[in-house]
Formats: C-alpha cells, sequence, structure tokens
C-alpha cells in the first residue's frame, strides 16, 4: 500500500470522526447551558478553549458570546477543524484516494459536505441547529459503518480505525476536560456536578451505557472513570487504545509505534479518578492528550512520510 | 413504429453501416436487420438502460470550467459502428508498418541522423521542433523503441478511402472508453453478441502489462510496474484510475516516487521503499523532472531523467518521443517508412502541405476556404482554422499567423468525414465520426481491434471532441468471413 494513500484514508477517518464529536459538543453544551442555574460562570467560549482553538477564537472574535462561539466552531471556513473543515478535508482526502474505498463512501461523504455547506448557516441559532446537527452526526455514522460493512478489512481499514480511534480518545479526555473546567472553583454542595457530567455523558453518546454499568447516581470520579477507563464502551479511551493497538500489529513495521501507545494505555491504567481534583483532573487529561501525539508522530513516521 | 432503413440518408458521406439507403453493407446486416426488428419504443429504453449503466459504473471524464472540474458521465451512442474483418486486417497491418517506422526514425534522430545525412527530412525542421530533447541524445531504450503506445487518428473520405489523420505519441489518451463502450453495449444488446462474431477488445489491460513488463531492465520475474499520474485534477485521470486497476499495478503520483543514492526509482510504500522497474507515465516530458524540465513541476519526481538514462527504469513513453508528434513530421511519414522499412506505406496520410516550402504555402494561402489549417505542435484540435466554416477575418488571421511562422503550419484538404447512424431524438440520423486505434509496441507489436470511434452528436457537425459536444460509439470488427 502507498504511504501516500494510507495517509489520506487515516485522515479521512480522523476528519469524519471529528466532524461527528464537533457536532455533538456543540449540541450538547447548548443543553448543558440551558440547564445551569443563571449566574454560572460556565461560558461558551470554553468550546474554543477545549477544542486547541482558543488563540484564533479570542484573536478573531471580540465577543465570547454563544454565537461567536458557535460561528466559530461549526461554520468558520478559517478555523482548520471547525465542523464544515473537518467535513471539506476528510471529503478531499476520500477524492485522492477513491481508488482503495468502497464506491459509494465517496458518494456519501460528497453528499455529506454538500447537505453541511447548504445548510450551516441554519444551524447557527439555536433554532434548527439540534435538527441538523443530528442530521450531521447520523450521516457521519451511516459513513462508519458504510465503511466497516463494504470495506476490505485490509491495511487500508486498519488506517482508518487507527485515525477514527485516535480522534475519539483525544475528543473523550476532551470532553472530561470540559467537565473539569466547568467546574473549576465550584462549590462542591452546589450539585452543579452532576448536571455537568450527565451532559458530558451525553455529549459522548454514553448516558445510557453509563446507567447500564454504574447503578448508583451520577459522581464525577464513575464518569471519568467510565469515559478513560472502561474496557468495553467504544468512546472510552482504554477501548479506543486497545482498537488502536490491534490495527497497529497487523501492520508491517510497526515495532517502534507500539512503546508510544502502550505508555498512554498504562497512564490510564494508572488513574485513580477518585483522588483527582478538578485542576489535578485537568493536569492528567493535559499528559493523555500530549500522549495521543506521541502516538500519532510514530505513526506519521513509521509508515506515512 | 420500428426503423425504417430506407429513411436514412447519408447523402454524398460515406456511411460505415448503410450502402445506398435501404442497403446495409455486408458486415453490418446482422445489426441492421436486428435494429428494423426493434419499436422506437424498446430502442429508447436501451438508451435508458445505457445512460444508467455508465453512471452506475461511473464512467466519467473531466471537463474544466467555471473555475472547477466537473465530472460528466461519458457521452455514448447504443448504435455500434461495424467494421468488416478484412479492412480491418489491412488497416492494423498499416498501423503497425506506421509505428514500427516511427519508432526506428526517433532512435536515428537521437543517435547518427541517417536520414537527416541522406536529406530525405531537413535538419532544421528538427532543431526547431518543439518536441526534441537534447537530454535524451544518445539514449537507446529496450528494443530501440520510443513510442511504446500510440493513438492514431483515422478518418474515412468520401470515397471511402481510410487516412491517418494525426500520429498521438506523447500521452494519448481514450483506451478506457473503449473498453467501457464494449461493456455497456453487451449489458444493453445482448442478443446481437449471439449472431455475431466480434472481436473482443477487454484483453488491452493485459497486452499494456505484458508490453509494459518487455521493457522493464531488470531480472526479476515480475517487475513492478506502476501508473504515473498528475493526479485526480486531470482530465484523463479516469482512465488512469482504470488501467492501474485493470492492469492490477499501482496509480502513483510524482510524490510517491523518489530516486534514491543508487539512481534507481523507490515508490514510498507502508512496507517501505519498493523499487519500480516500469513507469507507465501520463504526464508530459516538460513535467517529468524538475532538475532537467520544468523546474516548478511539482507532477514530477526529481532525479527521474538520472534514472532513466542510466537504465534503471524504463518509462513509456519514452521522454523526447514527442519529437515524431508534430504535424510536419506527420507529413514525411510516407518518406520515412519508405526510408526505414523500405516498403510503401499501407495507409495513406491525408495529402499535406508545409507552410515552410514557398510553393506549398502559397498553395494553402490561396485555398484557405477549402482546407483545414493546423499548427505543428498542439492537440486536442486547438489554434486550428476550418476553411469551410470560418469567417474572413479568421482566415485573415491565419494569413498573418502563418507567414509569421511558417515552420509552425500545415495545410489540409478538408475531408468529408465518414457517417453512421445514431441514435438522435428517437430516430436514427447520419453523424460524422472518426476512430483512434491503439497500437503497443515493447518487444512486439500489437493493435487493438477497432478503437475508439468517436463521433459528432450535432447534425453537420465535424467536432466530435467530448469536450464539445462529442458522443463516442463501441466500435466492432466484424469476423463475417469464417463459417
Amino acid at each position: 500500500m502507498l504511504s501516500r494513500v494510507a495517509r489520506r484514508v487515516y485522515w479521512m477517518a480522523r476528519y469524519i470522526e471529528r466532524a461527528e464529536n464537533t457536532a455533538r459538543l456543540v449540541n450538547t453544551y447548548h443543553f448543558l447551558l440551558l440547564d445551569l442555574p443563571r449566574g454560572t460562570r460556565v461560558g461558551w467560549d470554553i468550546l474554543p478553549v477545549i477544542t486547541g482553538g482558543y488563540n484564533q477564537f479570542s484573536e478573531r472574535y471580540q465577543r465570547h458570546d454563544e454565537r461567536n462561539t458557535v460561528k466559530f466552531l461549526l461554520a468558520d471556513s478559517n478555523n482548520p477543524s471547525s465542523l464544515i473543515n473537518s467535513i471539506a478535508f476528510a471529503r478531499e482526502n476520500c477524492r485522492t484516494s477513491r481508488e482503495v474505498l468502497p464506491g459509494h463512501a465517496w458518494e456519501q461523504l460528497n453528499e455529506l459536505k454538500l447537505y453541511a455547506d447548504a445548510h450551516i448557516t441554519d444551524a447557527l441559532p439555536r433554532r434548527g441547529r439540534f435538527e441538523i446537527l443530528t442530521e450531521i452526526i447520523h450521516r457521519c455514522q451511516q459513513l462508519t459503518g458504510l465503511l466497516a460493512g463494504t470495506m476490505t478489512h485490509d491495511h487500508g481499514y486498519d488506517f482508518i480505525r487507527i485515525g477514527r480511534n485516535l480522534e475519539r480518545s483525544d475528543m473523550s479526555t476532551r470532553v472530561v476536560d470540559v467537565g473539569a473546567l466547568s467546574l473549576q472553583g465550584a462549590d462542591d454542595s452546589s450539585g452543579l456536578d452532576v448536571h455537568v457530567w450527565t451532559s458530558m455523558l451525553k455529549a459522548l453518546n454514553a448516558y445510557q451505557m453509563y446507567r447500564k454499568d454504574v447503578q448508583i447516581g451520577v459522581h464525577c470520579s464513575d464518569v471519568v472513570s467510565f469515559l478513560l477507563q472502561n474496557d468495553y464502551y467504544p468512546r472510552s479511551v482504554a477501548h479506543c487504545l486497545d482498537q488502536v493497538e490491534e490495527c497497529l500489529g497487523d501492520l508491517p513495521l510497526h515495532k517502534d509505534t507500539l512503546a508510544p501507545l502502550r505508555e498512554v494505555r498504562r497512564r490510564v491504567n494508572r488513574l485513580k479518578p477518585g483522588k483527582l481534583n478538578a485542576n489535578s483532573l485537568h493536569a492528567e487529561v493535559d499528559r493523555l492528550q500530549v500522549g495521543f501525539s506521541d502516538i500519532h508522530k510514530k505513526i506519521r513516521e513509521t509508515w506515512f512520510d | 413504429m420500428s426503423i425504417d432503413w430506407k429513411k436514412y440518408d447519408p447523402g454524398e458521406c460515406y456511411d460505415e453501416i448503410i450502402s445506398t439507403p435501404g442497403y446495409a453493407r455486408a458486415a453490418a446486416r446482422n445489426l441492421t436487420s436486428w435494429l428494423r426488428g426493434l419499436s422506437e419504443e424498446d430502442l429508447q429504453a436501451r438508451k435508458v438502460d445505457a445512460e444508467l449503466a455508465i453512471i452506475d459504473k461511473g464512467v466519467t471524464f473531466t471537463v474544466y470550467s467555471d473555475g472547477e472540474n466537473i465530472d460528466r458521465a461519458w457521452p455514448f451512442d447504443i448504435i455500434p459502428r461495424v467494421i468488416p474483418i478484412r479492412e480491418w486486417r489491412r488497416v492494423e497491418a498499416g498501423l503497425k508498418q506506421r509505428l514500427q517506422a516511427l519508432n526506428l526514425f526517433i532512435n536515428d534522430l537521437y543517435h547518427d541522423r541517417k536520414i537527416i545525412r541522406d536529406k530525405v527530412i531537413p535538419k532544421t525542421l528538427i532543431e526547431k521542433s518543439k518536441g526534441f530533447r537534447k537530454e535524451c541524445v544518445g539514449i537507446t531504450p529496450p528494443h530501440k523503441v520510443w513510442a511504446n503506445i500510440c493513438g492514431s487518428d483515422l478518418v474515412r473520405d468520401n470515397d471511402g478511402t481510410i487516412y491517418v489523420l494525426e500520429d498521438n505519441l506523447r500521452v494519448p489518451s481514450g483506451v478506457s472508453y473503449m473498453i467501457e463502450n464494449r461493456e455497456v453495449t453487451k449489458r444493453v444488446l445482448p442478443e446481437l453478441f449471439e449472431n455475431n462474431t466480434i472481436l473482443p477488445v477487454d484483453d488491452y489491460p493485459d497486452r499494456l502489462l505484458e508490453m509494459l513488463q518487455s521493457i522493464s531492465r531488470s531480472r526479476r520475474a515480475e517487475p513492478e510496474v506502476v501508473v504515473l499520474t498528475p493526479g485526480i485534477y486531470n482530465s484523463a485521470y479516469f482512465e488512469h484510475a482504470f488501467l492501474a486497476r485493470t492492469m492490477g499495478a499501482e496509480l502513483v503520483e510524482g510524490a510517491d516516487l523518489m530516486v534514491d543514492k543508487d539512481d534507481c526509482v523507490y515508490m514510498k510504500t507502508i512496507q517501505g521503499p519498493a523499487r519500480v522497474d516500469v513507469i507507465y507515465r501520463r504526464i508530459d516530458d516538460l513535467f517529468l523532472d524538475p532538475e532537467v524540465f520544468n523546474p516548478d513541476s511539482a507532477l514530477g519526481v526529481p532525479g527521474l531523467m538520472r534514472a532513466w538514462r542510466k537504465g534503471k527504469v524504463a518509462l513509456a513513453n519514452a521522454p523526447g518521443c514527442g519529437v515524431a508528434d508534430d504535424k510536419v513530421v506527420y507529413s514525411y511519414v510516407p518518406d520515412i517508412i519508405r526510408y526505414y522499412l523500405d516498403e510503401d506505406p499501407l495507409l495513406p496520410n491525408v495529402p499535406t502541405y508545409r507552410c515552410n516550402d514557398k510553393k506549398q504555402r502559397e498553395h494553402v494561402m490561396a485555398n484557405l476556404e477549402t482546407m483545414v489549417v493546423k499548427p505543428a505542435n498542439e492537440s486536442g484540435g486547438y489554434g486550428m482554422l476550418v476553411g469551410p466554416q470560418s469567417t474572413a477575418t479568421e482566415r485573415e488571421e491565419f494569413r498573418r499567423l502563418i507567414s509569421r511562422n511558417p515552420r509552425n503550419y500545415i495545410g489540409q484538404p478538408a475531408l468529408t468525414l465518414s457517417t453512421a447512424p445514431a441514435l438522435c431524438e428517437g430516430t436514427l440520423e447520419p453523424r460524422h465520426l472518426d476512430l483512434r486505434p491503439f497500437i503497443l509496441q515493447g518487444r512486439d507489436t500489437h493493435v487493438t481491434a477497432g478503437g475508439l470511434t468517436r463521433v459528432a452528436m450535432k447534425r453537420g457537425s465535424l467536432v466530435v471532441n467530448s469536450s464539445q459536444g462529442g458522443g463516442s460509439k463501441d466500435t466492432w470488427v466484424v469476423d463475417n468471413e469464417s463459417g
């Protein structure tokens, strides 16, 4: 398999996943804010912070209100990780590697881009946002399913799974980070944390699965443990990393790539969510993200360069 | 209502299917009588089937319009064009003869230039040719063959003579559509294949691979062959992907390849660098290697010419072979065939007047209204004057162009291209067409059975280019002689 093609399908999968996650995040954050008591300090501008674009956001937007944040995250063509850019990049990577993908993948991704370009401005005001973002989420999931169900599970598919799972674990840590940042300095007795962590679970479609797994209420340490350490929930960091490890093992010349992966995996295992406060949780999440980026670098060096 | 062949009238033109109204040519009789049995609705339904098949299979060509590249469905007319096998065998022999002579000619130009010393063609002609590459002097590609893949355009005039209109030796395209046209016809007119012996065309990818492997310099039993494409924005990208897929070869872009210190070419794969033996390049000479040619080329591979010159990799077609893809050189092809092969040409050229010769130029200037004037080095029908359809201002413009740069122009009498029935708004009407067969030369020489027929879908039009409203037809070489 050509390195270029491997790189392109890997990034295609990452961008599809990123688009889906961005849509989810905006969708749930909206509901969280509706639930929070008036006067709570949490604002919309947490989202650019956790998606890593805060500097760019604050340079270009004076008011850090809902409208500007949502515009930045969804429709801003100058923001490299905005939803419409993620979809456009996914499409471009697919377009240039069509010969290894099932034909319908290209058609659906192309339709997704046309849909997003036509409707994204309607998703900026609250009215209409939920419906459009949900449609985008469904279409992303459809693509993921189409690839799983119709593409030969060869090396190309390994790169797709690696890209998807790295992006997914990255997003799960970012969601945990939103939770941590929202509660920084909050009074434990406020009861705020239940709302925040429920929203975070919903952002990852994890609420029901969490409930099945953890019968007692929603507590910070249980949620963090579920999202980072659960072996079976497909969006938990531990599960995603195991998927990545399985795929890496399939590929030629994979020896050097396993070390950074196992390092992060051990760090996840060692976490003791019960002993973390908002600040130390934020620091922990930071270290995990550095680890993901090390895994990516090794993959790039080994197969793409 | 069904087709009434008596109402189909090609007029003055030679028609490929009908000799006089109501009478089909021998090889086409099965076709015409079968079509007569179809109702108009049935015929229309099959046309729709063909359109759907083309969309399903994703047969597209790319046009550049409004600043964007658009993939369009390949235009196709369901009525096949028929060529009797006896006639085809003659054309086939003529095409082989032509390409063999052209390859001897190119090899001579880059070595001893005997043909110039013997004054068969003038020295200035080569020195001013845009396709001549001084970087190729002294190189001998495998089997002394420079143009491994050639697409020659054939046309038939009023009197039934088939002429060679031009030889495309650089990166000729269209062969994938020849194969897809046959696939579609098999789907929508399957009954016809039962009663006719039609030579198959889908062996082309195997023949191409065989030829490409035959020019490999490596000792490997299965040389690594790749197809080098400029990328998805190229108008022929569909074909590049098609040929790579059907040959089981990697489709690579310039950035996928690198030339290492050992001067060998490697492609970057997830297993590490993999040695490449033969490159079927679909990139123009000047973009092949930024170290030697256009330094701004991002499409090429730095060091590729070095690797080729040292014999570490084979390139098809060889760089520099475009020197023979020149309208003025074309006019000498009959002499070239006589000079190298000591044979008479089996296929005639269209009579051609060279504007660098004073007498011939005067003839062209005096007869612009009945001539076609072409620049020597353009392809795709650009920069041409079609005399019978031109305005006085256009002719005046060409008079100026010719006197300014006579070497760059040739004139040919405008031919009346032959016609074949095409399905136009429910009825069959005569439409003008040409034919592009593909000739392969490596260790052996091979010609496709038929080729790509392009047809002008507008009444009376001679423009067959798909970007300008042209269509295409399946082309049948019919064996109506054996048992």
